[in-house]
């Protein structure tokens, strides 16, 4: 690790730590075990923004796009798992469903992104509006458009923590917990695979320089396929976690919008900003709305995500980890 | 083993930037491609290695064989399979990689074992024992010879038999350059690799090459061996600084004659 990103880690801490520990502290009213809730809440759906999050940085980093299609990605994944599990087993029905995505994967770099090659990036992005908007009529073409209940057997009922510590214990919701650790395990997962294989190396390599990438015999054309079918990878995870906790519907696309702060924050091309973007602005979100709400009017939950990145656009376009002069945003 | 045909190139469907360039690189040889700035090295070798197209560069007449097939047509990748790599000017070094994971992506094309891989790189680190004591720092941080001796030794993993060497004294220190060129003899007389080598230090380019040709403004304007360019009047004034009879007057016609045509 070098200066510049343990600078940055520290900065990153210490807005973590304003947030947290200094909203309760202002408002004393607070009893210490609550404010534990709320910041366990919070870090928790800070881990699911911070997934699909991920899923833009991949994609960014690989091939200079900003995928507007990830949020249609999810849904797109989430319904397909639905509908397939209607016949098949869980197990199956997600082999099924990854193939779907590596298609779809396959598909957007054949009809899409090849043809678009050397194009100035906001014709890319504006391609992927569109990818977005195929997709999402895609689906409900297939797929249809009612809301559907994903039940992949995660438990509902919350769990009492820590009971002797504090009267009456700390609630946490189990559901939370588990897709904070599949959402863990998956960045562990995504992590060995970028470190450790030499795909990955290969993928990092085109992320650093395309040019010498391709100087050196990177199939360029191959490595988007691989990066979009692990985007959509990372989508069909958040969208299971997501799906099994909303229901699958159409306004799950629209966590692709928190997503954008999230990446603003932490930087569009750093993995671990993508994380600890998600994990803040999932923490502010919950705290200011439970600590600032009363005073404000309530409601800061659906705006505080934007605010705070507004502000970093003024202040540090590059985020907390991203690399400088990003002028392709 | 080379044989540029006569190659014109467009950026931007509309700006000419080769007028016809023909060349040839023999077997196990070290040609040079000199000129000034602009005069179109860079892009007759990515003409030939077909890095052109993500310049929006096109070749529009002319043909490029290597060892008698057309390859003009290929995409990079499969170039580096045929054994033909390019060292991008300015080095292009992977910055977040390590230097180790630099010369791993080289052999990206090639599905050979791991024990094999791993002997050529302990080769590439025989040829630049400075790259690996430095294996685990991250490319970005290291000095501008221990990237560009990166950039050659990842090339080199894909098992070249010829490498575009694009102006590989960049920036670099008089001393490096030498250590840099030395390598580059070796790496031609002991694994036989051909070089073609765009370069804007002459002096030092000639020194090594066996035969160089001259580009001025897209057109080769002169072509010898190396020693016989090194003797040639004009290129010791123009490029080599080296003039005869001490400072000349632009008033002197046979001069301005001289070098008119160098420019035209």
């Amino acid at each position: 690790m070098n200066a510049a990103t343990s600078r940055n880690l520290t900065i990153a801490f210490f807005v973590l730590l304003t947030f947290g520990a200094l909203a309760p502290m202002a408002f004393g009213s607070a009893r210490f075990p609550q404010w534990l809730e709320v910041v366990i809440g919070g870090l928790m759906s800070g881990v699911l923004y911070a997934l699909v999050a991920i899923g833009l940085v991949l994609i960014f980093k690989a091939s200079g796009v900003f995928n507007f299609a990830q949020g249609a990605m999810v849904l797109f994944a989430a319904l397909t798992l639905v509908r397939v599990m209607e016949k098949l087993p869980f197990a199956l029905a997600l082999v099924v469903t990854l193939a779907a995505m590596v298609a779809l994967a396959w598909l957007v770099e054949r009809l899409v992104l090849r043809p678009l090659v050397n194009q100035e990036p906001i014709v890319l992005f504006m391609a992927t509006l569109g990818v977005a908007y195929f997709i999402d009529g895609f689906g409900q073409l297939v797929w249809g458009s009612d809301i559907y209940t994903l039940d992949i057997g995660m438990p509902k009922e919350p769990k009492i923590l820590l009971e002797g510590t504090f009267e009456g214990g700390i609630l946490v919701s189990t559901e939370d917990v588990i897709a904070a650790v599949m959402a863990g395990l998956l960045v562990a997962v995504l992590a060995l695979f970028f470190q450790k294989t030499g795909t990955g190396r290969a993928l990092r390599a085109v992320a650093d320089d395309h040019q010498a990438a391709q100087s050196i015999g990177i199939p360029l054309n191959r490595i988007w396929v691989i990066v979009w079918s692990v985007a959509g990878l990372v989508a069909l995870v958040s969208g299971v976690i997501w799906g099994s906790k909303l229901g699958v519907q159409f306004s799950l696309q629209l966590i692709a919008l928190k997503a954008l702060p999230v990446v603003i924050l932490g930087g569009f091309t750093s993995m671990p900003g993508a994380i600890i973007g998600g994990l803040i602005i999932g923490l502010g979100e919950k705290v200011s709305e439970v600590y600032l709400g009363p005073y404000l009017g309530g409601g800061i939950e659906n705006w505080f995500a934007y605010v705070l990145a507004l502000i970093f656009l003024l202040f540090r376009p590059e985020g907390l980890f991203g690399e400088r002069h990003i002028d392709r945003v | 083993m080379l044989d540029v045909n006569g190659i014109e190139v467009i950026y931007n469907h509309v700006i000419l930037v080769l007028k016809g360039v023909s060349l040839t690189v023999p077997e196990g040889g070290i040609v040079a491609l000199l000129g000034a700035n602009g005069a179109g090295k860079t892009t007759t070798l990515k003409a030939v290695s077909n890095l052109l197209k993500a310049e929006r560069g096109q070749v529009t007449k002319g043909q490029v064989r290597f060892r008698g097939e057309r390859v003009d047509l290929l995409n990079p990748s499969d170039l580096v399979k045929r054994g033909v790599i390019q060292v991008m000017e300015g080095r292009h070094c992977f910055a977040h990689l390590t230097v180790e994971e630099n010369l791993l992506t080289g052999a990206y094309t090639r599905s050979a074992p791991r024990s094999e891989i791993k002997l050529d790189l302990e080769k590439v680190y025989g040829f630049f024992p400075r790259l690996k004591q430095r294996r685990s720092s991250l490319a970005g941080y290291t000095s501008g010879g221990e990237q560009q001796m990166t950039a050659i030794g990842r090339a080199l993993m894909g098992r070249p038999t010829m490498i575009l060497l694009d102006e590989p004294s960049m920036g670099l220190a008089p001393q490096i350059v030498e250590e840099i060129f030395e390598i580059v003899r070796n790496l031609n007389t002991a694994e036989r690799v051909s070089f073609l080598l765009a370069e804007q230090n002459t002096m030092v380019a000639l020194r090594f090459a066996d035969f160089g040709y001259i580009l001025e403004n897209g057109r080769v304007v002169m072509e010898g061996s190396a020693d016989q360019l090194a003797e040639n009047e004009d290129v010791k004034e123009f490029y080599l600084g080296i003039s005869s009879g001490g400072r000349r007057s632009f008033r002197e016609t046979k001069h301005y004659r001289r070098r008119k045509r160098w420019l035209a």
